[in-house]
């Protein structure tokens, strides 16, 4: 397996499972991302899953449909989800794809700090 | 015309050959940009290429060459007056359906979790996607992009 140039950070208390993911998120890194946070979901059984995106400076259509990968697993499980801070090209392709009209898209203080 | 509004005249090229490991999909994206950098682009315009590129990169390499590996050619060109053209070619297993795999959400591999989005943002993030295939003999990708120079940007 060749490095890959995205990962994700995790947190998780009181049944929300914050992830923050990091890096470029395309179809080689796609694969990893979706094993590793599913296995966590399936391990914790959210009530809420937080998808922290404001450390991902690169994203394409496969970053949809893992993200909507997870949106599915999550609500299957009984579990509701929402998307952190994107950056303004991640923003692009979200607008894009209408992903706001499924998964609510919410702006932490941190990021309007910044 | 048939590329509306950019010039046939080229000022700079370059090709890159890649066989379709995942890997060089990010390499892919970089490579183009680096290129296209001399134009002195917008950040959004050049992370509007990066996503195009690996778009037509993935989908040599998750469909075109699906159980195979082969070469995806790359050729960028900077065209007079600050547009660039990116090409991106395959011999691959080809499209039987052009126009239908150019809708959103059209995708052939479900069970891969594809979003069916790859030619939307490809048409969206450029100014003209110009798809050809060949059942059993690949796909032809071309893009075109104008560029704003430093201080037109706003």
């Amino acid at each position: 397996m060749l490095r890959s140039n995205s990962g994700f950070e995790h947190e998780y208390s009181e049944g929300v499972l914050y992830v923050r993911l990091w890096g470029e998120i395309d179809h080689h890194g796609a694969a990893t991302l979706r094993g590793d946070i599913d296995s966590l979901i399936y391990e914790k059984r959210p009530q809420r899953l937080l998808l922290d995106l404001s450390g991902v400076g690169f994203m394409d259509s496969s970053g949809l449909g893992l993200i909507m990968g997870r949106y599915s697993l999550v609500g299957e499980l009984g579990g509701s989800m929402a998307i952190l801070d994107p950056t303004e090209p991640i923003v692009k392709i979200l607008n894009l794809a209408g992903i706001k009209r499924i998964i609510a898209i919410e702006k932490t203080k941190e990021a309007k700090k910044k | 015309m048939r590329n509306k509004g950019f010039s046939s005249v080229v000022t700079n090229e370059m090709k890159l050959k890649l066989p379709s490991c995942s890997v060089n999909e990010g390499v892919a994206r970089a490579v183009v940009a680096a290129f296209c950098a001399q134009l002195d682009p917008a950040a959004s315009e050049l992370a509007d290429i990066k996503c195009a590129v690996s778009e037509a990169v993935t989908n040599c390499i998750v469909h075109a060459y699906r159980d195979s590996v082969g070469w995806i050619y790359i050729t960028v060109k900077i065209l007079e007056g600050g547009g660039v053209r990116v090409e991106v070619r395959d011999r691959g297993c080809g499209i039987a359906d052009v126009r239908a795999a150019r809708r959103p959400l059209f995708t052939t591999d479900p069970s891969g979790e594809r979003s069916g989005m790859g030619f939307t943002v490809m048409e969206n993030f450029m100014d003209i996607l110009r798809v050809r295939s060949k059942p059993g003999k690949g796909t032809n990708v071309v893009m075109f992009k104008r560029l704003s120079r430093r201080g037109e940007n706003t």
